[in-house]
């Protein structure tokens, strides 16, 4: 403890933000704490202001924010927006349509993502390469480009307007099994071969000991497939017309559509939209960075 | 990536059909499908000093060829099926489409090169071309450009600066839906909180999205809030990748602040930049979601996009063949733009690390 005392000094005594660092010291008047707060505090929250808004006017009341100019902080607590999109509208039925469409393409993308980038990564089959190239080159294939046709697709196989509709095409994307590849390639493989020599079966070496080693990969896999599936509006608002299978996104700017004067219970239901979001984000704060920088430099 | 002892990590060369392969190509394309790198010739030529290894596994897995194969084909057939079956068949689908009337109900009609020709005369296609184009011109360098000054500000250890980078990352996990719900609230000519902070501030009124020719710059702005935290996380990973040895070199030869920003961290960031610099513009060609919510492309076409183009011609005026010749002009845009970087950066990668891609 005494020992690393004196070089914890030093370094508070060398200000990383002083700008005169290089040169002689100035004397000059000492704050507090480091001038970088003085950037900083207003910048971070000029980003965190429309969400702290977004958060204050769903517990506002109507007459509150229809005054001009409009209050900037509820006098007391309304609860009246929450109360309208609970029991009036069908946010809690677009809940769940979102959660189940999310869940299953999360899980899904975890069970046919690592099945598929095992095979790739490990097994040796006819046509495998031609396969893997072909995936990866529908990554850069744009939406629009399918979106038509798909919705010509998703017709024939009678789901539109269904939530199967929004589920199939995300059941995998290339990018859940090339990102699993990538990471299988990466794990020694004579643990793999020390159970195949025990008799296991391939799907028992998957997951029974790749799986365990590759949670890193699969989180990526699940944080990024839950942001884009939650998060979409495009395709829902292409493949679903009846407002019983709305997802959350698709609900919500419905829902302002309809009610542009009730903004309160409009931001109520923004902020059930983004909460789950949101707060999954706050949690796993470093899986999703982890995720956001894994993509981003690999991708 | 889970740290493992040392003698797990080694490479061997009896194993390389799958790690050493992907590392050298040519290696690759000797292999054939003859399942026996575990030859004892082969480990020899490589390892002279090792033993061969009788694996016990080899002779079974020789024997078990063809169900492996079968195997493999199980584990990749459902994503096959759902990758190649939804990517595939729609862009050829696409392509056919381009060339026809179709009205997303009735029989298509064939065409020709009608749709094109008409694509090429349309007002108001080459109006969603000229406001997406505007629309990525603004927002690819600003975000950028901001992301970097955050990054650099934020790329320091003083107390509370993991909250301040969380408050600036938050708004990208918030659904395009979302943040246009909430900004035409906040923005809203009559009632917006924007324009109560103006007048208290002594400013007139503000349009803002019902503004002709305010609206695409604050859609700009809209994702200026979301899009910046993205570009800030993926410089900063790279910040803290640069060597400190190689920032202490340069500070001990004396460079100042400005001397190191200059030759040695902005130098350090570049591959990162190329690479945010081709996302965001991708992305920015093919922005759609905060147009719908917020502006339908109104007022006047003044924020129609390229998307929002295609989506109005396909699914709400019913001309879905016009809309997949639109759609297929600006693929070929997008694969001007992300084409040509991509294949290069592929074979740099290539060549650097042997990644597949």
């Amino acid at each position: 403890m005494t020992a690393t005392t004196p070089s914890a000094r030093t370094e508070s005594m060398t200000p990383a933000g002083s700008p005169g660092a290089a040169g002689p010291r100035r004397t000059r008047l000492r704050l507090p704490f480091s001038a970088w707060h003085l950037l900083l505090a207003p910048l971070s929250l000029l980003f965190a202001v429309p969400l702290i808004w977004l958060l204050l006017s769903s517990v506002m009341s109507d007459a509150e924010i229809n005054r001009f100019p409009a209050a900037l902080w509820p006098a007391r607590i309304d609860l009246g927006g929450y109360g309208y999109v609970l029991g009036n509208a069908m946010f809690p039925r677009w809940f769940a349509n979102s959660l189940i469409v999310s869940t299953v393409a999360v899980a899904s993308n975890l069970l046919l993502g690592a099945l598929g980038g095992y095979a790739f990564a490990r097994m040796r089959f006819a046509g495998s390469r031609v396969l893997l190239v072909l995936m990866l080159a529908t990554m850069v294939i744009p939406f629009q480009l399918t979106m038509i046709p798909t919705f010509l697709v998703m017709k024939r196989l009678g789901l539109i307007d269904t939530l199967g509709a929004l589920i199939v095409p995300s059941l995998v994307t290339p990018f859940a099994v090339f990102l699993l590849r990538q990471f299988f390639l990466s794990l020694p493989r004579e643990l793999e071969e020390a159970a195949w020599i025990d008799g296991c079966s391939r799907l028992r070496v998957l997951f029974l000991v790749v799986l365990p080693l590759s949670r890193p990969a699969l989180s990526t896999v699940a944080v990024l497939t839950f942001l884009t599936t939650w998060n979409d509006l495009t395709w829902p608002l292409i493949a679903i017309n009846h407002d019983t299978q709305y997802t959350l996104q698709l609900g919500l700017t419905t829902f302002q559509g309809q009610h542009h004067t009730r903004w309160s219970a409009v931001m109520a239901g923004n902020v059930i939209t983004v909460l789950p979001v949101l707060l999954a984000f706050l949690f796993a704060q470093r899986s999703f960075i982890q995720s956001i920088t894994n993509s981003g430099l690999k991708g | 990536m889970p740290r493992l002892p040392t003698p797990l990590t080694l490479p061997d060369g009896g194993h390389d059909d799958g790690r050493g392969g992907e590392r050298d190509h040519e290696n690759t394309a000797t292999h054939h499908d003859d399942n026996t790198p575990h030859g004892p010739g082969n480990t020899q030529g490589r390892h002279p000093g090792k033993q061969p290894r009788k694996h016990p596994g080899a002779r079974r897995r020789g024997a078990l060829a063809r169900g492996e194969s079968a195997t493999a084909w199980a584990f990749i057939s459902p994503s096959v099926l759902v990758i190649l079956g939804l990517s595939v068949v729609p862009v050829l689908w696409s392509l056919l489409l381009s060339f026809q009337a179709d009205d997303l109900v009735t029989p298509s009609r064939w065409v020709g090169l009608d749709n094109y020709r008409a694509l090429a005369q349309d007002p108001h296609f080459s109006q969603a071309v000229g406001n997406t184009l505007l629309y990525t011109v603004l927002y690819v360098p600003l975000s950028i450009g901001l992301g970097l000054f955050l990054a650099l500000v934020l790329n320091r250890r003083i107390r509370l600066v993991g909250f301040y980078r969380t408050l600036i990352f938050v708004p990208f996990v918030v659904s395009a839906t979302a943040q246009g719900v909430l900004f035409s609230f906040i923005l809203d000519p009559e009632f917006g909180a924007a324009n109560s902070l103006l007048q208290h501030l002594g400013v007139s009124p503000q349009g803002f999205l019902t503004d002709p020719g305010q609206a695409m710059f604050v859609l700009v702005a809209i994702s200026l809030w979301s899009g910046t935290g993205f570009c800030v996380v993926v410089l900063l990973a790279a910040l803290q990748d640069v060597s400190p040895s190689l920032i202490e070199a340069a500070r001990l030869d004396g460079a100042g602040r400005w001397h190191l920003l200059r030759h040695v961290t902005l130098p350090a960031l570049t591959p990162v930049t190329v690479f945010l610099l081709l996302w965001q513009t991708i992305n920015a060609l093919q922005v759609f979601d905060l147009v719908y919510v917020t502006t339908k492309g109104g007022p006047l076409g003044s924020t129609t996009v390229i998307v929002y183009f295609i989506w109005e011609q396909a699914f709400k005026n019913f001309t879905a063949g016009y809309g997949a010749a639109a759609a297929y002009a600006l693929a070929l845009a997008l694969l001007v733009v992300g084409g040509v970087p991509r294949l290069l950066r592929a074979r740099a990668n290539r060549r650097t690390e042997g990644a597949a891609r």
